[in-house]
């Protein structure tokens, strides 16, 4: 069977377990909506200040968001030992990272999709004109980040303290992510927009570096 | 190693395996200390010791779920050493029922015998789910999520979802935890239809189980190494006595 037809019938599954619990979608939505309804109390911003601010909150949320979100990928596998019925099974080792990924990438998306709205109401930030642009970014940002936390979050599902292991070894790798993602969603707040390039190839570049390593390492992510 | 297959008399061929010299440690703590065992295809294995005596973790190194620290794992079929180990062709060969069900708790019955069968590329998935949870008595609970159902209950379809493919090495580790009267006499004749097919069965214990009268042979491990075999043309009913004796 082909890897993508294999993580075509994984990624079901995980987009069923999710939807029929929404143990994931509920916690995340909250938790990341908390994050920006605080920040816009304790800022009160204005339209100026949203725009220069903005963009690092609205990174920071999808950050946290993520954090909470990537950590039960694998570690909910463990319950009874499922990992062990997917890795005897027939398919690629990629298969089960793509799935995995993939469906992390729809979940953020589902969380970016509640928040941004929730954001430019709060933040008094106009998205019009820039919404094409936007949601470039924010896939781009978004495959950085549910890629490289899917891959964290193999490697710390079998930790004790996988919780506070995962942001841990996330955060300094997601660095160069956050900064593209926070400079090109910058260059579209401000007055007379226009995409930095050069933030988005990053993007872009991170992603492909992070696709590519994921797909080289799987083997050594997926077993024991 | 010498090509030890046989073909079963529904013509499809038997797994066998050998362990050659295999270690495992888990830090400073040796699990596994120089198991050397050879099994032949369409052997019956009781593989009895007690707790802590290395049996699941040489059943994990069967099913490929972990790597030896030292030693061989190899694979025959149809006369033929299986190489690589890690392929799908030899996974679709392997069945295994573990401590844990391998289910998923939030999807029902019928739903986790999909996936497998999809994940194995069955064909007629449609007729041969209904048909898998007919047989282990669940068919009238086929839309029911799994964490609705007793231990017993998880225990057949867990056993239903490892023979789903129609393995040709089947890893039982402690399968009848858990299952009643009922269960283990579907479970026993279950496993007496496979030995007839020539399907080559590993089974874990550490307590007496009717199914263990089904055993061609049996191999006692303790503290990691092998303790007593009877061998391929002994008798293993000592070796059973004496565990029944135990427990």
């Amino acid at each position: 069977m082909s890897t993508a037809r294999s993580a075509a019938i994984l990624l079901a599954k995980e987009l069923r377990l999710e939807f029929r619990t929404r143990e994931l979608l509920s916690a995340t939505i909250v938790f990341a909506l908390v994050i920006v309804v605080l920040f816009s109390f304790a800022f009160d911003p204005t339209a100026a200040e949203s725009r220069r601010y903005g963009p690092g909150l609205l990174w920071i949320s999808f950050l946290f968001a993520g954090s909470l979100m990537l950590n039960p990928s694998f570690a909910r596998e463990r319950l009874n030992d499922t990992m062990d019925a997917l890795r005897m099974a027939p398919i690629s080792p990629f298969a089960i990272l793509s799935a995995k990924m993939l469906a992390n990438f729809i979940f953020m998306s589902l969380v970016e999709a509640v928040l941004v709205p929730v954001f430019s109401v709060l933040y008094n930030v106009s998205l019009a004109g820039v919404v094409g642009q936007l949601i470039l970014v924010l896939v781009l940002g978004t495959i950085g980040l549910t890629v490289t936390g899917t891959v964290f979050s193999a490697i710390s599902s079998h930790a004790r303290l996988r919780e506070l292991l995962l942001p841990l070894l996330l955060l300094p790798i997601l660095t160069p992510l956050l900064i593209a993602a926070v400079e090109a969603t910058a260059s579209l707040f401000v007055e007379g927009p226009e995409l930095d390039r050069t933030w988005v190839t990053l993007l872009a570049g991170f992603d492909i570096v992070f696709l590519t390593a994921s797909w080289l390492l799987c083997d050594y992510l997926i077993e024991e | 190693m010498p090509a030890t297959s046989s073909t079963s008399r529904s013509g499809t061929s038997s797994v066998g395996i050998s362990f050659a010299g295999i270690e495992k440690r888990f830090g400073s703590f040796f699990a596994l200390r120089g198991i050397s065992l050879q099994i032949h295809s369409g052997e019956f294995i009781a593989l009895l010791g007690p707790n802590g005596a290395g049996k699941t973790t040489l059943l994990r190194i069967a099913a490929l779920l972990a790597a030896p620290t030292r030693g061989k794992v190899q694979y025959t079929n149809s006369e033929h050493l299986v190489q690589p180990l890690d392929t799908p062709e030899t996974k679709r060969q392997l069945g295994m029922v573990g401590h844990s069900t391998l289910l998923y708790d939030e999807l029902t019955a019928a739903e986790n015998l999909t996936l497998f069968a999809q994940l194995y590329g069955l064909g007629d998935v449609s007729v041969r789910v209904p048909n898998a949870l007919e047989t282990c008595g669940l068919g009238p609970r086929a839309r029911s999520l799994v964490r609705t159902f007793s231990r017993g209950m998880r225990q057949r379809l867990a056993i239903a979802r490892a023979l789903l493919h129609g393995p040709r090495l089947l890893l039982l580790d402690e399968p009848a935890a858990g299952l009643d009267r009922q269960g283990l006499t579907w479970f026993s004749g279950t496993l007496e239809r496979l030995r007839k097919d020539g399907c080559t069965v590993i089974m874990s214990t550490h307590a007496r189980n009717e199914s263990l009268d089904l055993a061609s042979r049996a191999v006692v491990l303790a503290a990691g190494t092998v303790q007593d075999d009877s061998g391929e043309q002994g008798d293993p009913r000592p070796l059973l006595a004496a565990l029944r004796a135990d427990a």
